[in-house]
Protein backbone atom coordinates (compact mmCIF):
# COMPACT_ATOMS: atom_id res chain seq x y z
CA UNK A 1 0.00 0.00 0.00
CA UNK A 2 1.18 3.18 -1.19
CA UNK A 3 -0.21 6.61 0.95
CA UNK A 4 0.63 9.70 -0.39
CA UNK A 5 -0.34 12.21 1.60
CA UNK A 6 -0.36 16.06 0.96
CA UNK A 7 3.17 15.59 -0.71
CA UNK A 8 4.37 19.53 -2.18
CA UNK A 9 7.56 20.53 -4.41
CA UNK A 10 8.43 23.95 -4.82
CA UNK A 11 10.82 25.48 -7.40
CA UNK A 12 11.78 28.55 -5.95
CA UNK A 13 8.47 30.45 -6.46
CA UNK A 14 6.71 27.70 -8.87
CA UNK A 15 4.76 25.01 -7.19
CA UNK A 16 4.63 22.12 -9.28
CA UNK A 17 2.98 19.37 -7.39
CA UNK A 18 0.19 20.69 -4.62
CA UNK A 19 -0.61 19.07 -1.99
CA UNK A 20 -1.17 15.70 -3.50
CA UNK A 21 -2.93 12.99 -1.77
CA UNK A 22 -4.24 9.52 -2.77
CA UNK A 23 -3.91 5.73 -1.56
CA UNK A 24 -3.09 3.54 -3.38
CA UNK A 25 -4.03 -0.18 -2.09
CA UNK A 26 -2.46 -3.21 -1.87
CA UNK A 27 -2.06 -4.80 -5.32
CA UNK A 28 -3.78 -1.73 -6.91
CA UNK A 29 -2.75 0.16 -10.33
CA UNK A 30 -2.85 3.73 -10.02
CA UNK A 31 -2.64 5.14 -13.58
CA UNK A 32 -1.37 9.12 -13.29
CA UNK A 33 -2.54 11.34 -16.25
CA UNK A 34 -2.39 14.75 -16.69
CA UNK A 35 -1.41 17.38 -19.41
CA UNK A 36 2.87 17.75 -20.18
CA UNK A 37 4.17 19.37 -17.19
CA UNK A 38 1.36 18.85 -14.79
CA UNK A 39 3.69 17.29 -12.39
CA UNK A 40 3.66 13.63 -13.15
CA UNK A 41 7.28 12.69 -13.11
CA UNK A 42 8.15 15.04 -9.89
CA UNK A 43 5.46 13.15 -7.97
CA UNK A 44 6.68 9.75 -9.01
CA UNK A 45 9.78 10.78 -8.13
CA UNK A 46 9.16 11.89 -4.38
CA UNK A 47 7.83 8.64 -3.79
CA UNK A 48 10.67 7.21 -3.81
CA UNK A 49 13.11 10.29 -3.06
CA UNK A 50 15.02 10.79 -6.18
CA UNK A 51 13.08 14.23 -5.02
CA UNK A 52 13.14 15.34 -2.02
CA UNK A 53 9.42 16.96 -1.07
CA UNK A 54 9.02 20.27 -0.10
CA UNK A 55 6.51 19.47 2.39
CA UNK A 56 3.94 16.29 2.54
CA UNK A 57 4.77 12.27 3.03
CA UNK A 58 4.61 9.34 1.88
CA UNK A 59 4.07 5.91 3.41
CA UNK A 60 5.08 2.73 2.24
CA UNK A 61 2.85 -0.35 3.50
CA UNK A 62 2.31 2.17 6.57
CA UNK A 63 6.42 2.75 6.73
CA UNK A 64 7.23 6.59 6.11
CA UNK A 65 9.77 6.70 3.36
CA UNK A 66 11.94 9.14 5.50
CA UNK A 67 12.50 6.65 8.43
CA UNK A 68 15.52 5.08 5.89
CA UNK A 69 18.50 6.40 3.99
CA UNK A 70 17.20 7.18 -0.01
CA UNK A 71 19.35 4.39 -1.46
CA UNK A 72 18.06 1.50 0.83
CA UNK A 73 14.48 3.10 0.35
CA UNK A 74 14.78 2.58 -3.70
CA UNK A 75 16.31 -0.95 -3.58
CA UNK A 76 13.22 -1.59 -2.56
CA UNK A 77 10.83 -0.45 -4.88
CA UNK A 78 10.69 -1.31 -7.93
CA UNK A 79 11.22 1.75 -10.97
CA UNK A 80 10.92 1.84 -14.91
CA UNK A 81 11.44 4.66 -17.11
CA UNK A 82 10.86 5.86 -20.80
CA UNK A 83 14.48 5.27 -22.00
CA UNK A 84 15.04 2.39 -19.98
CA UNK A 85 18.12 3.43 -18.75
CA UNK A 86 20.01 0.20 -18.84
CA UNK A 87 23.49 -0.18 -18.20
CA UNK A 88 24.85 -0.42 -21.51
CA UNK A 89 28.16 -1.63 -20.50
CA UNK A 90 26.75 -4.92 -18.51
CA UNK A 91 24.82 -7.82 -19.93
CA UNK A 92 21.17 -8.16 -19.77
CA UNK A 93 21.90 -10.81 -17.11
CA UNK A 94 23.82 -8.25 -15.03
CA UNK A 95 21.70 -5.32 -15.44
CA UNK A 96 18.45 -7.41 -14.36
CA UNK A 97 20.69 -8.99 -11.22
CA UNK A 98 21.32 -4.98 -10.15
CA UNK A 99 19.38 -4.38 -7.15
CA UNK A 100 19.40 -8.27 -5.75
CA UNK A 101 23.88 -7.91 -6.04
CA UNK A 102 23.33 -4.51 -4.44
CA UNK A 103 20.83 -5.94 -1.65
CA UNK A 104 24.13 -9.01 -1.09
CA UNK A 105 21.89 -11.83 -2.79
CA UNK A 106 23.76 -15.49 -2.77
CA UNK A 107 24.98 -15.92 -6.31
CA UNK A 108 22.86 -18.72 -6.93
CA UNK A 109 19.73 -17.33 -6.09
CA UNK A 110 20.54 -14.63 -8.19
CA UNK A 111 21.22 -16.14 -10.88
CA UNK A 112 17.76 -18.27 -10.48
CA UNK A 113 15.87 -15.22 -10.07
CA UNK A 114 17.04 -13.38 -13.69
CA UNK A 115 16.50 -16.85 -15.30
CA UNK A 116 12.73 -16.46 -14.06
CA UNK A 117 12.30 -13.34 -15.03
CA UNK A 118 13.85 -13.66 -18.68
CA UNK A 119 11.32 -16.71 -19.00
CA UNK A 120 8.69 -15.04 -17.69
CA UNK A 121 9.23 -11.88 -20.06
CA UNK A 122 9.98 -14.70 -23.19
CA UNK A 123 13.85 -13.67 -23.69
CA UNK A 124 14.91 -17.22 -23.89
CA UNK A 125 17.79 -16.91 -20.80
CA UNK A 126 20.48 -19.58 -22.85
CA UNK A 127 20.08 -16.58 -26.01
CA UNK A 128 19.50 -13.69 -23.87
CA UNK A 129 21.95 -13.53 -20.74
CA UNK A 130 25.00 -12.73 -22.18
CA UNK A 131 23.55 -10.42 -25.25
CA UNK A 132 24.53 -5.97 -24.47
CA UNK A 133 21.65 -4.16 -24.34
CA UNK A 134 22.46 -2.03 -27.69
CA UNK A 135 21.69 -5.33 -29.68
CA UNK A 136 18.08 -5.70 -28.14
CA UNK A 137 15.11 -3.76 -29.66
CA UNK A 138 12.97 -1.54 -28.10
CA UNK A 139 10.79 -3.73 -27.04
CA UNK A 140 13.23 -6.16 -25.82
CA UNK A 141 15.22 -3.57 -24.06
CA UNK A 142 11.82 -2.75 -22.64
CA UNK A 143 10.94 -5.92 -20.96
CA UNK A 144 14.49 -6.05 -19.88
CA UNK A 145 14.08 -2.21 -18.12
CA UNK A 146 10.59 -3.72 -16.22
CA UNK A 147 12.83 -7.05 -15.20
CA UNK A 148 15.34 -4.67 -13.28
CA UNK A 149 12.84 -3.00 -11.95
CA UNK A 150 10.63 -6.34 -10.17
CA UNK A 151 14.08 -8.33 -9.61
CA UNK A 152 14.40 -8.22 -6.11
CA UNK A 153 10.53 -9.05 -5.76
CA UNK A 154 9.66 -5.05 -4.72
CA UNK A 155 5.80 -5.11 -3.33
CA UNK A 156 5.74 -1.22 -4.94
CA UNK A 157 6.99 -0.72 -8.69
CA UNK A 158 7.20 2.90 -10.24
CA UNK A 159 6.73 3.45 -13.95
CA UNK A 160 6.85 6.66 -15.64
CA UNK A 161 5.92 6.20 -19.15
CA UNK A 162 7.11 3.12 -19.42
CA UNK A 163 5.78 2.27 -22.67
CA UNK A 164 6.36 5.19 -24.72
CA UNK A 165 8.41 4.23 -26.97
CA UNK A 166 7.05 1.46 -28.12
CA UNK A 167 4.88 0.90 -31.19
CA UNK A 168 0.87 0.88 -30.96
CA UNK A 169 1.45 -3.32 -31.29
CA UNK A 170 4.18 -4.17 -29.03
CA UNK A 171 2.77 -1.78 -26.49
CA UNK A 172 -0.51 -4.01 -26.38
CA UNK A 173 1.44 -6.58 -25.84
CA UNK A 174 3.81 -5.13 -22.78
CA UNK A 175 0.49 -3.90 -21.66
CA UNK A 176 -1.48 -7.21 -21.12
CA UNK A 177 2.34 -8.58 -19.95
CA UNK A 178 2.21 -6.38 -16.84
CA UNK A 179 -1.22 -6.75 -16.03
CA UNK A 180 -0.68 -10.76 -15.93
CA UNK A 181 2.87 -10.06 -13.82
CA UNK A 182 0.87 -7.51 -11.33
CA UNK A 183 -1.99 -10.32 -11.09
CA UNK A 184 0.95 -12.89 -10.41
CA UNK A 185 2.85 -11.26 -7.78
CA UNK A 186 0.11 -8.68 -6.67
CA UNK A 187 2.92 -5.63 -6.98
CA UNK A 188 0.85 -2.14 -6.33
CA UNK A 189 1.69 0.07 -9.33
CA UNK A 190 1.84 3.49 -10.23
CA UNK A 191 2.03 4.38 -13.37
CA UNK A 192 3.01 8.05 -15.19
CA UNK A 193 1.48 7.95 -18.73
CA UNK A 194 0.30 10.17 -21.24
CA UNK A 195 -2.50 8.35 -22.82
CA UNK A 196 -5.67 7.98 -21.41
CA UNK A 197 -6.32 4.88 -23.17
CA UNK A 198 -3.15 2.98 -21.30
CA UNK A 199 -4.54 5.01 -17.46
CA UNK A 200 -8.05 3.31 -18.87
CA UNK A 201 -6.91 -0.53 -19.95
CA UNK A 202 -4.10 -0.55 -16.87
CA UNK A 203 -5.50 1.24 -13.97
CA UNK A 204 -7.53 0.20 -10.88
CA UNK A 205 -7.87 3.89 -10.80
CA UNK A 206 -6.57 7.02 -12.36
CA UNK A 207 -5.52 9.79 -10.83
CA UNK A 208 -5.56 13.20 -12.87
CA UNK A 209 -3.26 15.71 -12.43
CA UNK A 210 -3.73 19.46 -13.38
CA UNK A 211 -0.98 22.45 -12.50
CA UNK A 212 0.29 20.26 -10.16
CA UNK A 213 -2.84 19.71 -8.09
CA UNK A 214 -4.88 16.07 -7.85
CA UNK A 215 -8.18 17.06 -9.67
CA UNK A 216 -9.72 13.16 -9.42
CA UNK A 217 -8.76 9.98 -8.39
CA UNK A 218 -11.35 7.68 -9.06
CA UNK A 219 -11.97 4.47 -11.12
CA UNK A 220 -11.63 4.58 -15.05
CA UNK A 221 -15.67 3.83 -15.02
CA UNK A 222 -16.14 6.89 -13.05
CA UNK A 223 -13.68 9.21 -14.39
CA UNK A 224 -15.43 8.10 -17.52
CA UNK A 225 -19.06 8.37 -16.57
CA UNK A 226 -18.03 11.50 -14.09
CA UNK A 227 -15.24 13.69 -15.23
CA UNK A 228 -14.62 16.21 -12.59
CA UNK A 229 -13.79 18.58 -13.70
CA UNK A 230 -13.62 19.87 -17.81
CA UNK A 231 -10.09 19.55 -18.19
CA UNK A 232 -11.22 15.72 -17.40
CA UNK A 233 -13.60 15.77 -19.83
CA UNK A 234 -11.56 17.13 -21.83
CA UNK A 235 -8.73 14.33 -21.50
CA UNK A 236 -11.31 11.62 -22.02
CA UNK A 237 -12.05 12.92 -25.30
CA UNK A 238 -15.39 12.34 -27.26
CA UNK A 239 -15.20 8.37 -27.69
CA UNK A 240 -16.77 8.28 -23.72
CA UNK A 241 -19.26 5.29 -25.24
CA UNK A 242 -16.34 3.17 -26.61
CA UNK A 243 -14.01 3.73 -23.80
CA UNK A 244 -16.96 2.94 -21.21
CA UNK A 245 -16.97 -0.16 -23.33
CA UNK A 246 -13.92 -1.25 -23.53
CA UNK A 247 -13.91 -1.62 -19.61
CA UNK A 248 -16.75 -4.55 -19.74
CA UNK A 249 -15.93 -8.01 -20.74
CA UNK A 250 -18.86 -9.85 -23.11
CA UNK A 251 -18.92 -12.38 -20.11
CA UNK A 252 -21.16 -9.33 -18.10
CA UNK A 253 -23.56 -9.30 -20.55
CA UNK A 254 -23.60 -12.89 -21.65
CA UNK A 255 -27.29 -14.50 -21.90
CA UNK A 256 -28.86 -17.76 -22.50
CA UNK A 257 -30.43 -18.48 -26.26
CA UNK A 258 -29.59 -18.63 -29.82
CA UNK A 259 -27.09 -16.62 -31.81
CA UNK A 260 -25.34 -18.04 -35.04
CA UNK A 261 -22.23 -16.94 -37.07
CA UNK A 262 -18.47 -16.60 -35.89
CA UNK A 263 -18.43 -16.73 -31.87
CA UNK A 264 -16.51 -14.32 -29.79
CA UNK A 265 -14.86 -14.66 -26.61
CA UNK A 266 -16.22 -14.30 -23.58
CA UNK A 267 -13.44 -12.51 -21.96
CA UNK A 268 -13.16 -10.37 -24.64
CA UNK A 269 -14.36 -6.34 -24.16
CA UNK A 270 -17.68 -4.88 -25.26
CA UNK A 271 -16.22 -2.95 -27.43
CA UNK A 272 -14.39 -5.64 -29.02
CA UNK A 273 -18.13 -7.60 -29.39
CA UNK A 274 -19.99 -4.38 -30.43
CA UNK A 275 -17.54 -3.94 -33.68
CA UNK A 276 -18.07 -7.21 -34.47
CA UNK A 277 -21.70 -6.96 -34.41
CA UNK A 278 -21.44 -3.50 -36.52
CA UNK A 279 -18.65 -4.55 -38.82
CA UNK A 280 -20.69 -7.82 -39.72
CA UNK A 281 -24.25 -6.60 -39.68
CA UNK A 282 -25.88 -9.04 -36.74
CA UNK A 283 -27.48 -8.39 -33.80
CA UNK A 284 -26.25 -11.15 -32.05
CA UNK A 285 -22.92 -13.29 -31.46
CA UNK A 286 -22.66 -16.55 -30.19
CA UNK A 287 -20.47 -16.78 -26.98
CA UNK A 288 -17.72 -19.36 -26.78
CA UNK A 289 -15.55 -20.00 -23.63
CA UNK A 290 -11.37 -20.38 -23.50
CA UNK A 291 -11.77 -23.93 -24.33
CA UNK A 292 -14.26 -22.96 -27.53
CA UNK A 293 -17.58 -24.31 -26.30
CA UNK A 294 -20.61 -22.13 -26.58
CA UNK A 295 -21.93 -20.68 -23.06
CA UNK A 296 -24.83 -18.29 -24.48
CA UNK A 297 -25.01 -15.14 -26.45
CA UNK A 298 -24.36 -11.44 -26.47
CA UNK A 299 -27.00 -8.70 -27.68
CA UNK A 300 -25.99 -5.51 -29.52
CA UNK A 301 -29.02 -4.01 -27.84
CA UNK A 302 -27.62 -5.32 -24.14
CA UNK A 303 -24.40 -3.61 -24.93
CA UNK A 304 -25.78 -0.19 -26.28
CA UNK A 305 -27.67 0.32 -23.11
CA UNK A 306 -24.35 -0.24 -21.38
CA UNK A 307 -22.43 2.52 -23.70
CA UNK A 308 -24.74 5.33 -21.93
CA UNK A 309 -24.33 7.77 -19.82
CA UNK A 310 -25.28 6.72 -16.43
CA UNK A 311 -28.33 7.98 -15.40
CA UNK B 1 46.67 -11.43 -40.42
CA UNK B 2 44.91 -8.63 -41.10
CA UNK B 3 47.52 -6.62 -43.35
CA UNK B 4 46.57 -2.78 -41.37
CA UNK B 5 48.02 -5.48 -38.30
CA UNK B 6 51.35 -6.00 -41.08
CA UNK B 7 51.89 -2.19 -41.64
CA UNK B 8 51.74 -1.35 -37.51
CA UNK B 9 53.83 -4.47 -36.49
CA UNK B 10 56.20 -4.21 -39.30
CA UNK B 11 56.73 -0.05 -38.48
CA UNK B 12 57.69 -0.79 -34.69
CA UNK B 13 60.03 -3.44 -35.76
CA UNK B 14 61.71 -0.81 -38.10
CA UNK B 15 61.63 1.55 -35.21
CA UNK B 16 63.00 -1.01 -32.61
CA UNK B 17 65.71 -1.90 -35.58
CA UNK B 18 66.67 1.50 -35.68
CA UNK B 19 67.11 2.95 -32.54
CA UNK B 20 68.85 -0.37 -31.26
CA UNK B 21 71.29 -0.39 -34.15
CA UNK B 22 71.22 2.91 -35.71
CA UNK B 23 74.54 2.44 -37.83
CA UNK B 24 73.36 -0.69 -39.87
CA UNK B 25 71.21 2.76 -41.07
CA UNK B 26 73.39 4.77 -42.32
CA UNK B 27 73.35 4.11 -45.77
CA UNK B 28 70.01 5.37 -45.24
CA UNK B 29 70.96 9.43 -43.85
CA UNK B 30 74.27 9.54 -45.97
CA UNK B 31 72.45 11.29 -48.43
CA UNK B 32 71.41 13.96 -46.33
CA UNK B 33 75.23 14.77 -44.74
CA UNK B 34 77.31 17.14 -46.33
CA UNK B 35 82.03 17.50 -45.98
CA UNK B 36 82.07 14.01 -44.21
CA UNK B 37 79.56 15.05 -41.91
CA UNK B 38 78.44 12.19 -39.28
CA UNK B 39 75.46 9.66 -40.88
CA UNK B 40 74.20 8.80 -36.91
CA UNK B 41 74.29 10.63 -34.11
CA UNK B 42 76.22 8.41 -31.55
CA UNK B 43 76.99 11.45 -28.81
CA UNK B 44 74.49 8.87 -26.64
CA UNK B 45 72.98 5.87 -26.83
CA UNK B 46 69.50 6.23 -29.10
CA UNK B 47 68.13 3.82 -27.28
CA UNK B 48 68.78 5.13 -24.06
CA UNK B 49 67.55 8.58 -25.03
CA UNK B 50 64.42 7.34 -26.69
CA UNK B 51 63.72 5.38 -23.33
CA UNK B 52 64.29 8.02 -21.34
CA UNK B 53 61.99 10.19 -23.67
CA UNK B 54 59.71 7.54 -23.34
CA UNK B 55 59.69 7.67 -19.42
CA UNK B 56 59.15 11.18 -18.90
CA UNK B 57 56.51 11.17 -21.05
CA UNK B 58 54.62 7.99 -19.13
CA UNK B 59 55.39 9.58 -16.11
CA UNK B 60 54.03 12.92 -16.57
CA UNK B 61 51.06 11.48 -18.13
CA UNK B 62 50.37 8.44 -15.37
CA UNK B 63 50.69 11.80 -12.67
CA UNK B 64 48.17 13.85 -15.40
CA UNK B 65 45.83 11.26 -15.44
CA UNK B 66 45.40 10.81 -11.89
CA UNK B 67 44.92 14.32 -10.85
CA UNK B 68 42.87 15.49 -14.29
CA UNK B 69 40.35 11.98 -13.11
CA UNK B 70 40.47 13.25 -9.62
CA UNK B 71 39.47 16.43 -10.43
CA UNK B 72 37.00 16.07 -12.30
CA UNK B 73 35.28 13.38 -10.52
CA UNK B 74 35.67 15.98 -7.62
CA UNK B 75 34.01 18.82 -9.35
CA UNK B 76 31.31 16.74 -10.80
CA UNK B 77 29.67 15.35 -7.05
CA UNK B 78 26.98 17.55 -5.81
CA UNK B 79 29.65 18.61 -3.01
CA UNK B 80 32.14 20.31 -5.70
CA UNK B 81 29.70 21.41 -8.59
CA UNK B 82 30.35 24.82 -7.64
CA UNK B 83 33.77 24.68 -9.11
CA UNK B 84 32.31 22.57 -12.20
CA UNK B 85 32.55 25.84 -14.28
CA UNK B 86 35.49 26.91 -12.79
CA UNK B 87 37.79 24.09 -13.48
CA UNK B 88 35.87 24.24 -17.31
CA UNK B 89 37.29 27.36 -17.46
CA UNK B 90 40.05 26.50 -16.59
CA UNK B 91 40.83 23.53 -19.07
CA UNK B 92 39.58 25.40 -21.82
CA UNK B 93 42.25 28.30 -21.53
CA UNK B 94 44.95 26.25 -20.44
CA UNK B 95 45.22 24.98 -23.92
CA UNK B 96 45.61 28.41 -25.84
CA UNK B 97 48.73 28.75 -23.65
CA UNK B 98 51.97 27.42 -25.91
CA UNK B 99 53.70 24.18 -23.98
CA UNK B 100 57.18 25.93 -24.72
CA UNK B 101 55.89 28.99 -22.43
CA UNK B 102 55.01 26.57 -20.00
CA UNK B 103 58.61 25.04 -20.16
CA UNK B 104 60.05 28.43 -20.18
CA UNK B 105 58.13 29.38 -17.04
CA UNK B 106 59.10 26.07 -14.95
CA UNK B 107 63.41 26.63 -15.34
CA UNK B 108 63.56 29.85 -13.08
CA UNK B 109 61.86 27.72 -10.92
CA UNK B 110 62.86 24.20 -11.04
CA UNK B 111 66.28 24.87 -12.72
CA UNK B 112 67.56 22.73 -15.57
CA UNK B 113 67.16 18.98 -15.85
CA UNK B 114 64.58 16.27 -16.31
CA UNK B 115 62.38 17.92 -13.50
CA UNK B 116 61.22 21.41 -15.36
CA UNK B 117 60.58 18.91 -18.45
CA UNK B 118 58.16 16.97 -16.57
CA UNK B 119 56.38 19.53 -14.62
CA UNK B 120 55.49 21.64 -18.30
CA UNK B 121 54.32 18.09 -19.70
CA UNK B 122 52.67 17.19 -16.36
CA UNK B 123 50.78 20.72 -16.59
CA UNK B 124 50.53 20.95 -20.45
CA UNK B 125 48.94 17.34 -20.64
CA UNK B 126 46.37 17.76 -17.48
CA UNK B 127 44.05 19.84 -19.37
CA UNK B 128 42.87 17.85 -22.21
CA UNK B 129 42.48 14.88 -19.96
CA UNK B 130 40.76 16.99 -17.71
CA UNK B 131 38.55 18.51 -20.11
CA UNK B 132 37.85 15.25 -21.77
CA UNK B 133 36.62 13.53 -18.32
CA UNK B 134 34.01 16.45 -17.40
CA UNK B 135 32.60 15.98 -20.99
CA UNK B 136 32.72 11.95 -20.06
CA UNK B 137 31.23 12.64 -16.47
CA UNK B 138 28.89 14.97 -17.36
CA UNK B 139 27.12 13.76 -20.56
CA UNK B 140 26.17 10.50 -19.73
CA UNK B 141 22.13 9.89 -21.24
CA UNK B 142 20.27 10.95 -18.35
CA UNK B 143 18.02 7.52 -18.58
CA UNK B 144 21.56 5.55 -17.56
CA UNK B 145 22.01 7.90 -14.43
CA UNK B 146 18.31 8.43 -13.18
CA UNK B 147 18.15 4.72 -13.48
CA UNK B 148 21.87 4.50 -11.80
CA UNK B 149 19.70 6.51 -8.77
CA UNK B 150 16.66 4.88 -9.20
CA UNK B 151 18.19 1.44 -8.14
CA UNK B 152 19.19 2.64 -5.22
CA UNK B 153 22.96 3.10 -5.53
CA UNK B 154 25.34 5.11 -3.22
CA UNK B 155 27.15 7.72 -5.00
CA UNK B 156 30.44 5.84 -4.71
CA UNK B 157 28.75 2.83 -6.50
CA UNK B 158 27.58 5.10 -9.32
CA UNK B 159 30.94 6.38 -9.97
CA UNK B 160 32.84 3.36 -9.69
CA UNK B 161 30.07 1.05 -11.74
CA UNK B 162 28.49 2.95 -14.27
CA UNK B 163 29.83 6.59 -14.58
CA UNK B 164 33.80 5.76 -14.76
CA UNK B 165 33.56 2.70 -16.86
CA UNK B 166 31.01 4.99 -19.32
CA UNK B 167 33.36 7.83 -19.62
CA UNK B 168 36.10 6.13 -19.82
CA UNK B 169 36.66 6.01 -23.92
CA UNK B 170 36.10 9.70 -24.01
CA UNK B 171 39.14 9.90 -20.91
CA UNK B 172 41.10 8.07 -22.86
CA UNK B 173 40.86 10.21 -25.69
CA UNK B 174 42.01 12.64 -23.78
CA UNK B 175 44.67 10.63 -22.46
CA UNK B 176 45.89 10.58 -26.45
CA UNK B 177 45.45 14.26 -27.10
CA UNK B 178 48.14 14.47 -24.36
CA UNK B 179 50.64 11.78 -25.20
CA UNK B 180 50.97 12.93 -28.36
CA UNK B 181 51.37 16.56 -27.56
CA UNK B 182 53.85 15.44 -24.61
CA UNK B 183 56.17 13.10 -26.73
CA UNK B 184 56.35 16.17 -29.44
CA UNK B 185 56.41 18.87 -26.53
CA UNK B 186 59.54 16.35 -24.76
CA UNK B 187 61.87 17.38 -27.25
CA UNK B 188 62.22 20.99 -26.24
CA UNK B 189 62.95 19.44 -22.88
CA UNK B 190 66.53 18.81 -24.07
CA UNK B 191 67.08 22.53 -24.42
CA UNK B 192 66.74 22.66 -20.72
CA UNK B 193 68.78 19.78 -20.17
CA UNK B 194 66.34 16.87 -20.37
CA UNK B 195 67.83 13.38 -21.56
CA UNK B 196 65.23 13.46 -24.58
CA UNK B 197 64.93 12.42 -28.23
CA UNK B 198 64.75 16.40 -28.49
CA UNK B 199 69.01 15.87 -27.85
CA UNK B 200 69.51 14.38 -31.91
CA UNK B 201 67.47 17.13 -33.04
CA UNK B 202 69.04 19.95 -31.46
CA UNK B 203 72.68 18.55 -31.99
CA UNK B 204 71.51 18.48 -35.89
CA UNK B 205 70.53 22.23 -35.77
CA UNK B 206 73.88 22.93 -33.96
CA UNK B 207 75.69 21.37 -36.18
CA UNK B 208 73.59 22.20 -40.20
CA UNK B 209 73.42 18.24 -40.09
CA UNK B 210 70.21 17.51 -41.51
CA UNK B 211 70.78 13.39 -41.28
CA UNK B 212 70.17 14.10 -37.44
CA UNK B 213 67.09 16.30 -37.78
CA UNK B 214 65.86 13.68 -39.54
CA UNK B 215 66.57 10.73 -37.67
CA UNK B 216 65.43 12.46 -34.74
CA UNK B 217 62.29 13.68 -35.84
CA UNK B 218 61.51 10.20 -37.47
CA UNK B 219 61.69 8.16 -34.16
CA UNK B 220 59.76 11.13 -32.72
CA UNK B 221 56.91 10.94 -35.32
CA UNK B 222 56.81 7.13 -35.50
CA UNK B 223 56.27 7.10 -31.76
CA UNK B 224 53.65 9.50 -31.90
CA UNK B 225 51.71 8.15 -34.32
CA UNK B 226 52.24 4.19 -33.29
CA UNK B 227 51.06 5.63 -29.66
CA UNK B 228 48.25 7.72 -31.39
CA UNK B 229 47.11 4.32 -33.20
CA UNK B 230 47.17 2.01 -30.38
CA UNK B 231 45.25 4.34 -28.30
CA UNK B 232 43.02 4.74 -30.69
CA UNK B 233 41.98 0.95 -31.34
CA UNK B 234 41.86 0.81 -27.57
CA UNK B 235 39.16 3.37 -27.65
CA UNK B 236 37.26 1.76 -30.10
CA UNK B 237 37.36 -1.42 -28.51
CA UNK B 238 36.16 0.54 -24.83
CA UNK B 239 33.75 1.86 -26.74
CA UNK B 240 32.36 -1.79 -28.36
CA UNK B 241 33.02 -3.60 -24.66
CA UNK B 242 30.88 -0.84 -23.36
CA UNK B 243 28.18 -1.05 -24.92
CA UNK B 244 28.71 2.29 -26.38
CA UNK B 245 29.11 1.72 -30.13
CA UNK B 246 27.85 -1.65 -31.90
CA UNK B 247 30.52 -3.94 -33.25
CA UNK B 248 30.83 -3.04 -36.90
N1 LIG C 1 14.46 20.75 -11.34
C1 LIG C 1 13.45 21.57 -11.69
N2 LIG C 1 13.55 22.90 -11.49
C2 LIG C 1 12.55 23.73 -11.84
N3 LIG C 1 11.39 23.33 -12.41
C3 LIG C 1 11.24 22.02 -12.62
C4 LIG C 1 12.25 21.06 -12.28
N4 LIG C 1 11.81 19.84 -12.62
C5 LIG C 1 10.59 20.01 -13.15
N5 LIG C 1 10.24 21.32 -13.16
C6 LIG C 1 8.98 21.88 -13.66
O1 LIG C 1 7.93 21.25 -12.99
C7 LIG C 1 6.82 21.06 -13.84
C8 LIG C 1 6.37 19.60 -13.78
O2 LIG C 1 7.36 18.79 -14.38
P1 LIG C 1 7.16 17.24 -14.56
O3 LIG C 1 8.37 16.71 -15.20
O4 LIG C 1 6.77 16.65 -13.25
O5 LIG C 1 5.93 17.20 -15.55
P2 LIG C 1 5.23 15.95 -16.24
O6 LIG C 1 3.81 16.00 -15.85
O7 LIG C 1 5.98 14.70 -15.94
O8 LIG C 1 5.36 16.35 -17.76
P3 LIG C 1 5.56 15.39 -19.03
O9 LIG C 1 4.22 14.79 -19.31
O10 LIG C 1 5.96 16.35 -20.11
O11 LIG C 1 6.60 14.39 -18.70
C9 LIG C 1 7.26 21.51 -15.22
O12 LIG C 1 6.73 22.77 -15.47
C10 LIG C 1 8.75 21.56 -15.11
O13 LIG C 1 9.26 22.57 -15.94
MG1 LIG D 1 7.10 13.31 -17.12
Amino acid sequence: MVEIDDLTKDYAARRVVDGVSFTVGDGEIAAVVGPSGSGKTTLLRMINRLIEPSSGSVRIDGKDTRAVPPHVLRRGIGYAIQGYGLFPHRTVAQNIATVPRLMGWARARIDARVDALLDLFQLPAAEFRHRMPNSLSGGQQQRVGVARALAAEPNVLLMDEPFGALDPIIRTKAQSDLLAIQRRFGTTIIVVTHDIEEAIHLGSRIAVLDAGKLVQYATPADVIARPATPLVAELIGGDRPFRLLSLGKVVDLVEAGPASGEPIRADASLRDAYAELLWTRRDVLPVIDATGTVVGRIRRDAITVRAGAPS
Amino acid sequence: MRPSLIVRVGVLALLVAFVTQPESFAWAFEPLTRNGQPAIYTQNSLINLTLSHLAIVAVATVCATLLAVGLAVLVTRPFGAEFLPLSRAIANLGQTFPPVAVLALAVPVLGFGTGPTLVALFLYGLLPILENALTGLTTLPPAVTEAARGVGMTGWQRLLDVELPLATPVILAGIRLSVVISVATATIGSTVAASTLGEVIIAGLLTNNVAFIAQGGLVVGIIAVLIYDALTGLEASLLQRTGQRRPA
